[in-house]
């Protein structure tokens, strides 16, 4: 137990934290504990968990993204004018369209990074600009609302009639997710490519020494990530019923800070799939309690950056510290702190 | 020639030849390309853009050399703004004196100070990735913003603050001449004082810092101070340009600043690079934003061409690294 604790000690604080909020919020709101509220949760939270996961396979391989946000935009509006060219088209159509643009995006960042040996931070915020620039450029910042049927009509997984009338529904997305989420899991952690990905994140000459194929890590990483956002750029374009250019710009800081709350290192080598749900899961629950405890929405984001700089703070510290039980053993390499300066 | 390198090297310093063959580069083809180019009216226009967008890239030029980042110099300089506009409002409004600005000024700077020492505390005390620690600042500081203004924006100043964003003083702009200043200071504060050295030493290596005996922590804490002081000039100027404050005003500069710093040849990890470099940087995307704007394209257009010109500068140094290993 103690063990499984020590290498998992981000999954087990978040754990634990979202518990007592829960139970905080349970007892102080009337409807945080109900199914509607959890699935609500789940729904709202969908995007942004399969942003994530995409995010958290460049992060295990030592690269950064800015310009996953921006390009799941450009995804939505090339999507839905090829949707609209071919007439109409499925779910199947949309899925495939919004995932080979993304991945030739991410395809995009990882050549400018392997071929021409630029970091990946200084190469995605090149593409960043050049992605929004050129798509708010193209589309005069006019969005699309006639989007097909198929595509803006909620698709209701299961639902069921609550005590009092309402209904809680699961919706497509959350089962977008659930199965992107899977497929990182596995993919990183059950495939010979994921584990190598760790190894190349962790120390890149050593891998490259080892015999694995560098360009491959990159363009596998970056290509992950650009399916992730592609596929997530259409869930939102589903979930909002509209393609808005710039109604994704920003949400790649909100993503990045859910990501690395959850375990995952600037620098590679470190995260994992479960840390980086419940770091996502983690922001939307305070939103979402704030909002059921009535505060000003104005004061969400303010509260939220709060907690993540002290729940940085505190992850940061040495733990044994804070908890003397912990400080006999040496074994906590998972914290930022023992990579010591990495940046 | 290697004699001819080794003289501009000299003068200009080994990283200048970037930046200033771009300058070169951006005048020669927009002189060409269109007539009212190489006129006053481009340079003045220049001038007057130009301040706000450099004084936040020096506010994220100091911590890049050490090693980290500052995501949040934006809404630095927007909550440092808003103390100033609160600040004048408190002492009546349109007929607020020098006094009140003098005084909304200073807290302002306090503001961003103090916002500069509580990252500077955190990366320094718990070594926590300066990108993270910056970021959830950023988005603290978005969400006090937008919670105390509700999202609305603050105007109705006194007169006398407009020449600070659009006066003229011996016909050089006053911005343009804050920038300059602070360009002047950044540039002494990196090269000559110790705190200077400091910050490079710990950008290459900080543990080699650390046990030379420079104290690191005060050195990363002063650095997070002084480049929240400097997004707190930043709000200052933007408050008398725009005539009005507002939470996200200046939000697109944020990733233009790191753009702006990697021209002019700083590098990612820190440790290397220098004020001037960076200053005529910039020089080179106004330029190209406004001649770009002579040509009749956008802004989203500029914003793509500075990213392509981002990726080619990155793609030259890749090649001239090559070019020399062969010939070599």
């Amino acid at each position: 137990m103690r063990k499984l604790f020590l290498s998992h000690t981000t999954e087990f604080v978040l754990f634990a934290v979202i518990i007592a909020m829960s139970i905080v919020l349970a007892f102080t709101t009337d409807r945080f504990f109900t199914l509607g509220n959890g699935f609500d949760l789940l729904n709202i939270s969908a995007v942004n968990i399969i942003f994530a996961v995409g995010l958290l396979v460049v992060l295990i391989s030592g690269g950064i993204d800015i310009s996953f946000a921006v390009a799941a935009s450009i995804v939505q509006y090339v999507t839905a004018l090829a949707l609209e060219r071919i007439g109409g088209g499925g779910w199947l159509s949309g899925l495939l369209i919004a995932a080979c643009i993304g991945i030739l995006l991410g395809v995009i960042n990882a050549f400018l990074i392997h071929r021409f040996r630029i970091i990946s931070i200084v190469a995605t915020i090149a593409t960043f600009n050049v992605y929004f620039g050129l798509l708010m450029f193209f589309t005069k910042g006019v969005s699309i609302y006639n989007l097909p049927d198929w595509l803006t009509s909620r698709v209701i997984i299961y639902e069921r009639e609550m005590a009092d009338g309402s209904w809680a529904e699961i919706t497509l997305p959350v089962v977008v997710m659930a199965v992107c989420t899977l497929a990182t899991w596995f993919f990183v952690t059950r495939t010979t490519t994921g584990r190598q990905l760790y190894a190349f994140g962790d120390n890149p000459e050593g891998a490259r020494r080892f015999g694995i194929n560098i360009g491959a890590m990159q363009f596998i990483a970056f290509g992950w990530l650009g399916l992730m956002a592609g596929i997530a750029g259409l869930m939102q374009a589903h979930y909002a019923q509209e393609v808005v250019p710039n109604a994704l710009y920003g949400r790649e800081l909100d993503v990045l800070a859910a990501v690395v709350l959850g375990g995952a290192r600037l620098g590679g080598g470190k995260g994992s799939v479960l840390g980086c749900v419940l770091g996502v899961l983690l922001v939307s629950i305070t939103q979402n309690g704030l909002n059921l405890m009535g505060v000003s929405p104005f004061a969400f984001k303010m509260i939220v950056g709060a907690i993540i700089l002290v729940a940085i703070t505190l992850s940061s510290a040495r733990i044994g510290n804070l908890v003397p039980v912990f400080a006999t053993r040496k074994s906590t390499g998972d914290r930022p702190a023992d990579r010591g300066e990495s940046r | 020639m290697n004699t001819l390198a080794a003289r501009f090297n000299a003068i200009f310093g080994a990283d200048m030849a970037g930046p200033l063959a771009a300058l070169a580069a951006v005048l020669i083809v927009f002189g060409v390309a269109s007539p009212h180019f190489l006129t006053s009216a481009t340079f003045g226009s220049v001038a007057f853009q130009l301040p706000e967008l450099g004084i936040l890239t020096l506010a994220m030029l100091m911590p890049i050399l050490t090693g980290g980042l500052n995501l949040a110099i934006t809404f630095t300089a927007n909550i440092a703004g808003l103390t100033l506009a609160w600040t004048l409002q408190a002492n009546g409004g349109i007929d607020a004196g020098p006094g009140a600005f003098l005084l909304g000024s200073a807290l302002a700077l306090a503001v961003g100070a103090a916002s500069g020492l509580v990252m500077g505390l955190v990366i320094a005390f718990t070594r926590a990735h300066p990108i993270l620690v910056s970021l959830s600042m950023m988005i603290f500081l978005r969400g006090l913003g937008e919670f105390l203004t509700r999202g609305g924006d603050i105007s109705g100043f006194p007169a006398f603050i407009a020449p600070i964003g659009h006066g003229s003083m011996l016909g050089i702009p006053v911005p343009l001449l804050i920038l300059i200043a602070c360009v002047i200071a950044s540039h002494i504060l990196l090269s000559r004082s110790k705190l200077g050295f400091s910050t490079y030493m710990i950008g290459s290596n900080i543990e080699s810092a650390r046990y030379s005996g420079i104290n690191t922590r005060k050195v990363l804490v002063l650095v997070y101070m002084l480049s929240g002081v400097m997004a707190a000039v930043a709000g200052i100027i933007m408050l008398a340009r725009f005539n009005s404050v507002r939470v996200g005003h200046g939000e697109s500069y944020l990733l233009i600043t790191v753009l702006a710093c990697f021209l002019g040849g700083i590098n990612p990890f820190g440790g290397f690079g220098r004020v001037l470099p960076v200053f005529v940087a910039l020089i080179v995307l106004q330029l190209l934003s406004s001649g770009l704007n002579l040509l009749g394209a956008n802004q989203h257009l500029t914003t793509a061409v500075w990213g392509i010109l981002l990726i080619v500068v990155m793609v030259l140094r890749w090649l001239s690294a090559k070019f020399i290993r062969i010939v070599r």
